[in-house]
């Protein structure tokens, strides 16, 4: 007995004190759980969503992305801008496409470098900001004849009664999580991060496959900064900064190992949902906005500390 | 690294060249200092130098701990956030009990955020970087809760008038910087303290079964880091007057920026706050003299991260290089 409860904890416990934490938010709110109010939780969290899939894969090799915050500031001014330049339709394959470039030159030098990648995207991070205020000139930009375009259905409309950029990220989910689960690509994924010399004499080449999750990790901002041009109809300079931190901290309250080589798709789904309705439980029960980020410590070091201890078999080190 | 045996068979000339390439953010800080210099007749003042010396203690203060944490093989990425607060409690608590008692449990804030930090790292066995991503966000939330998102003002600007002490064109802040820099190296290279740094940082195992109290030891290394970052937003409290909320928001990059830039490396074990003082002094001046020249401000941000792939790749390639 005491074993199987051992084992469903270890293996679902996170999804348990998800269900507790949703339970106890609910009978102290009725707003919580209602499904106005859950999709407006997962329209939140789509963006930072939508960047947490690709980040997931690079730290499933065990490697970092801190870029993808200033990331989404330029690739949003980009898709704002070039819409009025270009049209909607190039401007989205613009976006896409630079994010994927910027992705491939972190890849190149974490992959092929070999360089450390914290520092490497910390310095991407600090570059691509520089390169936001270059590009845009310090202003912010706008979309012109907001009224006549179709952009705006990717963060404000509708498909059958679910908002669109709820339907992309969960749409993302599912591909991303077929990707690592069913493909050769997905299977090297999990090589790399869980033992790259093992990886790299089983034939593996680990540079490219680490390349490769850079380069998926830009396309899932380009996605991102699509949905945030969209939503917003315009961008600031400054508008996805600090997102890294908080993609991160989904991914980590998933569960997802920073060494590599333990996590999945569905838990980061649930690391970002989860912070999205801490944020939205804990301002629906009239707390100050930066009370949730109290909030989110606790439960990151608590939620981690447990999935460890489970993984161990004994709380303390 | 296997330098060390064959020295004695080495020309000076070879010495040298070693010496150089095992300290080349002092080269690079003399390049970059001699480009400035010709570049703007405002940069090689004494004023001027002085001002960088006090613009960069702030990061200094900050990248001293992280070395220290650094050599350990770990990160602290909460020192932004730990600033802030102690910046805000010596200012928000001297209505109540004064200017020292306040500064006193500024600083104690620090150092108790520093070993709750340190004590759940070697308790849970996480990683830092996990418990201190989360200190950096859950800190920043008690910095709103303590001040209700306003900016506190000292009510008394006597305050402000502490740090003004000069020893020639150099500030108070900058020999504070400079006293604590020599301190810690002076622990990390003759002490038994400094030398389980980098032990641990090494190779933890090892260090722990050559009997080393590495979770102790750990706790102590990230209670000095909070302590420090508390030492520099107390700094940066005199310096303003005020404590704002966002105080010192992504601090923690630009110091990580600067232990890397100066040669010490996160994977532990290797550094020194000889290379910590370069890089500080580096990155002080590199922002400071692309300001004289009227540069926009994107190209400080461009130029910063390019330096710092450049820096990562030339470690790279000097550390091959020394080794074999």
């Amino acid at each position: 007995m005491g074993q199987t409860i051992n084992g469903v904890l270890r293996r679902h416990g996170l999804v348990l004190a998800f269900i507790v934490f949703l339970a106890s938010v609910a009978l102290n709110a009725d707003a919580f759980l209602t499904p106005g109010n859950i999709l407006d939780v997962l329209r939140q969290v789509s963006i930072t969503g939508m960047m947490a899939l690709g980040v997931t894969f690079v730290v499933l090799t065990g490697r970092l992305d801190l870029s993808v915050g200033s990331l989404l500031t330029l690739l949003t001014v980009i898709v704002v801008d070039q819409h009025n330049i270009a049209g909607p339709f190039p401007a989205i394959v613009m976006t896409l496409m630079a994010g994927m470039m910027v992705g491939a030159f972190n890849g190149l030098l974490v992959g092929f470098l070999g360089l450390n990648a914290l520092i490497v995207t910390l310095a991407m991070l600090s570059f691509l900001q520089g390169l936001v205020l270059f590009y845009s000139g310090g202003s912010n930009v706008n979309v012109q004849n907001a009224q006549d375009t179709w952009f705006a259905v990717f963060g404000r409309g509708d498909f059958l009664g679910l908002p669109v950029p709820v339907v992309l990220f969960l749409a993302g989910a599912v591909i991303a999580g077929l990707v690592l689960q069913f493909t050769t690509f997905g299977r090297r994924v999990y090589a790399v991060g869980g033992n790259e010399t093992a990886s790299i004499f089983s034939g593996i080449d680990a540079r490219w496959t680490v390349f490769w999750t850079y380069v998926l990790s830009g396309l899932t901002t380009g996605v991102a900064a699509v949905i945030m041009g969209s939503r917003v109809m315009g961008a600031q300079n400054t508008i996805g900064q600090g997102y890294e931190l908080t993609v991160l901290a989904g991914v980590i309250l998933g569960g997802t190992s920073l060494l590599g080589g333990s996590g999945s798709i569905w838990r980061t789904v649930i690391g970002i949902s989860m912070l999205g309705f801490i944020q939205n439980g804990l301002l629906l029960l009239g707390f100050p906005y930066y009370v949730q980020w109290l909030v989110t410590w606790v439960v990151i070091i608590i939620a981690v500390w447990i999935d460890l201890g489970a993984k161990r078999g004994r709380i303390f080190a | 690294m296997s330098h060390a045996t064959d020295i004695g068979t080495k020309s000076a000339l070879q010495t040298v060249a070693i010496w150089l390439l095992r300290n080349h953010i002092w080269v690079f800080l003399a390049l970059t200092v001699a480009v400035f210099s010709i570049a703007s007749p405002y940069f090689l003042t004494l004023n001027n130098l002085g001002n960088i010396l006090t613009q960069g203690a702030f990061i200094g203060i900050l990248a001293i701990g992280m070395t220290m944490v650094m050599i350990d093989g770990e990160i602290d990425l909460s020192v932004g956030a730990v600033l802030a607060l102690a910046s805000a409690l010596a200012i928000g608590l001297q209505d109540y009990m004064g200017v020292w008692p306040a500064v006193f449990l500024g600083l104690m804030s620090g150092a108790a955020l520093g070993f709750l930090n340190g004590t759940l790292i070697a308790l849970s066995g996480m990683h830092s970087f996990i418990v201190t991503l989360g200190g950096l966000i859950g800190i920043r939330g008690l910095v709103f809760v303590y001040t209700g998102e306003n900016a506190l003002m000292v009510p008394d600007f006597s305050y402000t008038e502490i740090p003004e002490i000069y020893l020639g064109p150099i500030s108070l802040t900058a020999i504070i910087f400079f006293a604590l820099a020599i301190f810690f190296q002076w622990v990390l290279s003759s002490t038994r303290h400094g030398r389980e740094t980098y032990a641990v940082g090494d190779n933890i195992e090892a260090a722990h079964d050559a009997g080393i109290n590495v979770k102790r030891h750990k706790i102590i290394n990230f209670t000095i880091c909070g302590t420090l970052a508390a030492v520099c937003g107390i700094l940066l409290s005199m310096r303003l007057g005020t404590a704002e909320p966002n105080a010192g928001r992504i601090w923690e990059l630009w110091t990580i920026i600067a232990v890397v830039l100066g040669g010490t490396r996160l994977q532990g074990g290797f550094g020194s706050m000889w290379m910590t003082i370069g890089g500080v002094l580096t990155l002080a001046v590199l922002r400071n003299g692309l300001r004289l020249l009227n540069t926009p401000n994107y190209v400080e941000l461009m130029v910063m991260g390019a330096v710092l792939v450049l820096a990562l790749v030339l470690d790279k390639l000097l550390n091959h290089r020394g080794e074999t």
